[in-house]
């Protein structure tokens, strides 16, 4: 105001006009912008280290500093982390912890996406009598420690024989990602106007023919959504991995762990963050290409039905 | 729909048949496999689970044992640490970002990658940052300050805040969007009315914003809790459990005594006492958030 | 007397796209000014910098003589009302009300002074303890007026204040918000789409359209001398009839359109006698005539009855006549049927007239 009363003495235009100033560089600028910017190199600090480590030579490694860039680049940590680390008696390195993951990944984010979503669409539009108690008992479920439920999946895997195979440990994931997965088709299966449903039912449309020809089509968003929560969970995995599978089949988490955590040999750094990153490359991958999907994805999660 | 009706085991067969999977998930997995540990805690099972009642034999054990003392008070510790600091720094961050700031999407994206990682990678970065030869300590080391001491990873009194370090790094990018999506929320007019009381931004935040945002504090710490309680991935990476048993956890308790120690019993009960905990914090939530309501 | 508020050479751009033009208004004091327009026209946006919320990229806004350009809202001497009330709801309706003023500093016996004198003039005495989730859509729209009132301003701004009621409750407090204005003498803005709304509370009307004021007056004359196409079709329900023709110049005007030409002998042009051109005929619904009135009318056809809407008070009937589909307005209980055949008319002195180009009255 004081401002103003000084103003108002100039000139034709008399007092304020125009856009209030606001300098780039205020105070308030600065200060969101600076800490902003901070922890921005906060959160980036690892990738970089894990970046720049796997880039040096060991003996750059002993003599200087995990901050500093590469003052020789080199490639090898990449090329024997892949295929030459030892996992025990194994030294094919993590390739064969990728192609597990692979194998892995691809059949589960399928069978527990086409379960939960065919599962997801009967909740939303063919209710029946007690659909809506089990439903509640498996968002419940969710939040019940895995602990609690490995020892006896262990027992039910290995009666029906699929204990330690790709198959069981698929079986796993579908289970355990049916409950995210379920809600968050359900939830948008029930924001699709009931009109369309009740009109294709006029039609003639049956169970099948309404979710392929009609839900399928309108639902890709969520597929993807779906998909990307799956390969970053699924990929990320290392309890179920250690618990149902068996060395030859260890995914990429465990064989990694195994891999840096090892407690022969002399330790080399650049080789396990060069394995570190592969390891992270999926899913950071999937990350930076689906933008704000994934955040779509995660926020699902935390939308109660 | 189908509720007023007689029970017509054949209607909308479709739906039932599609329905299987989450059937058998829930009453098997979730129902079933939960009660049979319970159920086998009580039993002297050591290699094999077997049907030896000891009744709280396996309880007495284990909270007699220091190992599990330990893994509860890390896991109280890194628990109430992580649930305070990741709301806060979450909130904070959410805060930031929501100035109207240019390159949101940037800074949004760099303050969520962490999450798109394994525990396990993020523990064996860590676990190579707090490296005291070669990361942190060595770097300041190095500038000239010969004295400075940061080795948490090798310290068993305070090993459990460089996993803290380490978890925050994780995992407050989700609070952050989950926050950020709470305060994209609230009605803009909201903050054009305090605007035009004379209300401060501070004081918005804090008096009208923040009660507003109620549901979304409560949903964000449901989660981060049921995470917290399954801490174990990132333990095994970045310490093993050490130095010593210093930074164990009820999880990796579970696993060891499960897997590695042939001693069964133990294992169900600890994995028991975990539940236990899960319950505690999930029931009065659902009840408050579905207890009055009639669910539709 | 100096004006309440008056907005010079305002303009508001966001990047390259202009959302408020040039705008000028002045707004006296104790009038009640209502912006009105279809959504996206920039009524609200004006508001919003008329209140500070949005910060103006040109031009000056006045207000009670103050250059209040780049004040804070809260340091503009004015009260808003939101659409969505905007309510804090973890705060009692008292709450809400003397939020703002603790926050200010006022000595606590003021505050509860200015409260209980916004709540007696809103009849909102037994609700101040309750929450706003415990009120009705109506009460909570008054809590939010009682949040605008206790801050003892002169001027309150009004943001389509009723758009999320039923019409129903709308009617009746649109007449409160009349009393109010009858009781305090404020100078209030006040943004709708609604037309009903604008005719009937405000002393002037400034009707809105891509970021400038089109025409700004009275009620009166803006339904029966609007200056523009837009306006004369924008007010009015149903809209004026339009016939699409040209003016012919000789010793006596006509238009002429299709088969159709007539002298415009009493129409009353603004700005002289114009030059002969393509050309507008409006006239509205009401202004129509049919059956007996219609002889004694200086135009005349005959017309097909199309379709018949009974509203009760009135009638209107959709009428084909010399190949052009017109809206009449007929007495509540003329006897009349689609399938039809009547007289209709009308007398040019009560139209409206506009060029084609421009569409501006002529």
């Amino acid at each position: 105001m004081a401002d103003s009363q000084v103003l108002t003495d100039t000139a034709a235009v008399t007092g304020p006009f125009g856009r209030r100033p606001k300098p780039i560089f205020s105070r308030r600028n600065i200060m969101l912008y600076g800490t902003l910017i901070v922890i921005a190199v906060y959160y980036l600090l690892p990738l970089y280290v894990m970046v720049v480590t796997s880039l040096k030579g060991m003996p750059e490694i002993r003599l200087g500093n995990i901050f500093a860039p590469p003052v020789e680049i080199t490639f090898e940590p990449w090329v024997k982390a892949w295929s030459e680390a030892c996992t025990g008696l194994n030294c094919d390195g993590l390739s064969r912890g990728f192609w597990n993951s692979v194998r892995i990944t691809v059949p589960s984010v399928i069978i527990s996406i086409a379960i939960a979503s065919v599962n997801g669409y009967a909740l939303a539009n063919w209710r029946f009598r007690g659909s809506e108690v089990f439903f509640t008992i498996l968002i419940f479920g969710s939040f019940i420690p895995y602990q609690v439920m490995i020892y006896p999946i262990v027992i039910v895997l290995r009666e029906i024989g699929v204990y330690g195979s790709l198959t069981g440990l698929v079986i796993v994931h579908t289970i355990f990602g049916m409950p995210i997965l379920t809600l968050l088709f359900r939830n948008y299966f029930v924001s699709v106007p009931e009109e369309l449903f009740k009109a294709a039912r006029v039609d003639g449309a049956g169970f099948w023919g309404i979710y392929f020809q009609i839900m399928l089509p309108m639902s890709l968003p969520i597929f993807v959504v779906a998909i990307i929560l799956q390969i970053t969970g699924i990929w990320n995995d290392f309890l179920f991995g250690v618990v149902y599978t068996k060395p030859d089949t260890y995914p990429m988490t465990v064989q990694l762990n195994n891999i840096v955590n090892s407690v022969q040999g002399v330790k080399e750094y650049n080789v396990n963050m060069a394995a570190t990153i592969i390891t992270g490359l999926v899913p950071l991958t999937v990350y930076f290409l689906s933008g704000k999907l994934f955040v779509r994805g995660i926020a699902a999660g935390a939308v109660k039905g | 729909m189908a509720n007023d009706k007689p029970f017509q085991p054949f209607r909308n067969l479709n739906a039932k048949i599609a329905s299987i999977p989450m059937i058998l998930t829930a009453l098997v997995i979730f129902v079933g496999c939960t009660l049979w540990t319970i159920f086998y805690s009580f039993t002297k099972s050591k290699l094999l689970p077997k049907l030896d009642f000891v009744g709280f034999d396996q309880y007495e054990r284990l909270w007699g044992t220091r190992r599990w003392l330990v893994s509860i008070e890390n896991l109280l510790i890194y628990g109430s640490l992580s649930l305070i600091f990741s709301l806060l720094i979450g909130f904070l961050l959410a805060a930031l970002l929501d100035q109207k700031i240019r390159f949101e999407d940037t800074f949004r994206t760099i303050l969520l990658y962490p999450f798109a990682l394994s525990f396990i990678v993020t523990g064996l970065v860590w676990q190579w940052i707090l490296n005291p030869d070669f990361g942190v300590q060595h770097a300041v080391r190095s500038l000239g300050w010969e004295s400075f001491n940061f080795d948490p990873l090798y310290n068993a009194n305070i090993v459990i805040y460089g996993v803290l370090i380490a978890g925050l790094w994780q995992g407050t990018g989700l609070v952050m969007c989950l926050m950020l999506a709470g305060l994209r929320g609230i009605d803009e007019d909201i903050w054009k009315a305090a605007r035009v009381d004379g209300i401060p931004m501070w004081k918005t935040y804090l008096f009208i914003v923040i009660p507003m945002m109620r549901p979304v504090f409560i949903t964000t710490i449901v989660i981060i809790t049921s995470g917290i309680v399954r801490v174990y991935d990132l333990i095994v990476a970045q310490t093993g459990g050490g130095p010593g048993i210093a930074s164990e956890v009820p999880a990796k308790y579970v696993y060891d005594y499960m897997f590695q120690s042939q001693n069964l019993g133990q294992g169900f009960a600890a994995s028991s006492i975990m539940l236990l905990t899960v319950a505690i914090i999930v029931i009065p939530w659902a009840y408050l958030e579905f207890g009055g309501k009639r669910r539709g | 007397m100096e004006p309440s508020i008056s907005i010079k050479n305002l303009a508001l751009s966001f990047g390259n796209l202009k959302v408020l033009k040039d705008l000028n208004l002045e707004v006296g004091q104790g009038e009640f000014l209502v912006l009105l327009g279809s959504s996206g026209c920039g009524k609200s946006t004006l508001l919003n910098c008329i209140a500070g919320l949005l910060d103006i990229t040109d031009g000056q806004i006045f207000i009670g003589g103050r250059n209040v350009t780049w004040e804070e809202p809260s340091q503009r001497g004015i009260g808003m009302v939101f659409q969505s009330y905007a309510l804090y709801p973890q705060m009692t309706v008292a709450g809400n009300l003397s939020f703002g003023l603790k926050n200010a500093g006022l000595p606590k016996a003021e505050i509860e002074d200015r409260v209980n004198r916004a709540a007696k003039i809103l009849q909102i005495e037994p609700l101040l303890k309750r929450k706003p989730a415990a009120l009705s859509g109506g009460q909570r729209q008054r809590a939010a007026i009682g949040r605008a009132l206790v801050r003892d301003v002169n001027v309150f701004l009004f943001d389509e204040p009723l758009s999320n009621l039923d019409a129903k409750l709308r009617a009746d407090l649109r007449v409160e918000i009349k009393q109010l204005h009858q009781q305090l003498q404020n100078t209030m803005i006040y943004v709708t789409h609604d037309q009903i709304e604008a005719m009937t509370l405000a002393d002037r009307i400034a009707i809105m359209r891509g970021g400038q004021i089109l025409q700004l007056d009275t009620p009166h004359e803006i339904y029966n001398k609007p200056t523009s196409k837009y306006v004369a079709d924008f007010i009015g329900s149903p809209t004026m009839n339009f016939f699409d023709g040209a003016i012919e110049g000789g010793d006596q005007l006509r238009f002429t359109t299709g088969d159709l030409s007539f002298t415009l002998e009493g129409y009353e042009f603004d700005a002289g006698t114009p030059a002969p051109g393509t050309a507008w005929f409006g006239i509205r619904p009401e202004h129509m005539l049919s059956g007996a009135d219609a002889e004694n009318a200086p135009i005349r056809m005959n017309g097909q009855v199309n379709l018949v809407e009974p509203l009760g008070s009135d009638t209107l009937a959709r009428v084909t006549a010399e190949g052009h589909a017109l809206w009449i307005r007929l007495d509540g209980q003329a006897a009349i049927a689609s399938g039809d055949s009547i007289a209709i008319g009308f007398d040019p002195a009560r139209a409206n007239l506009f060029d084609k180009t421009t569409e501006n009255r002529l």
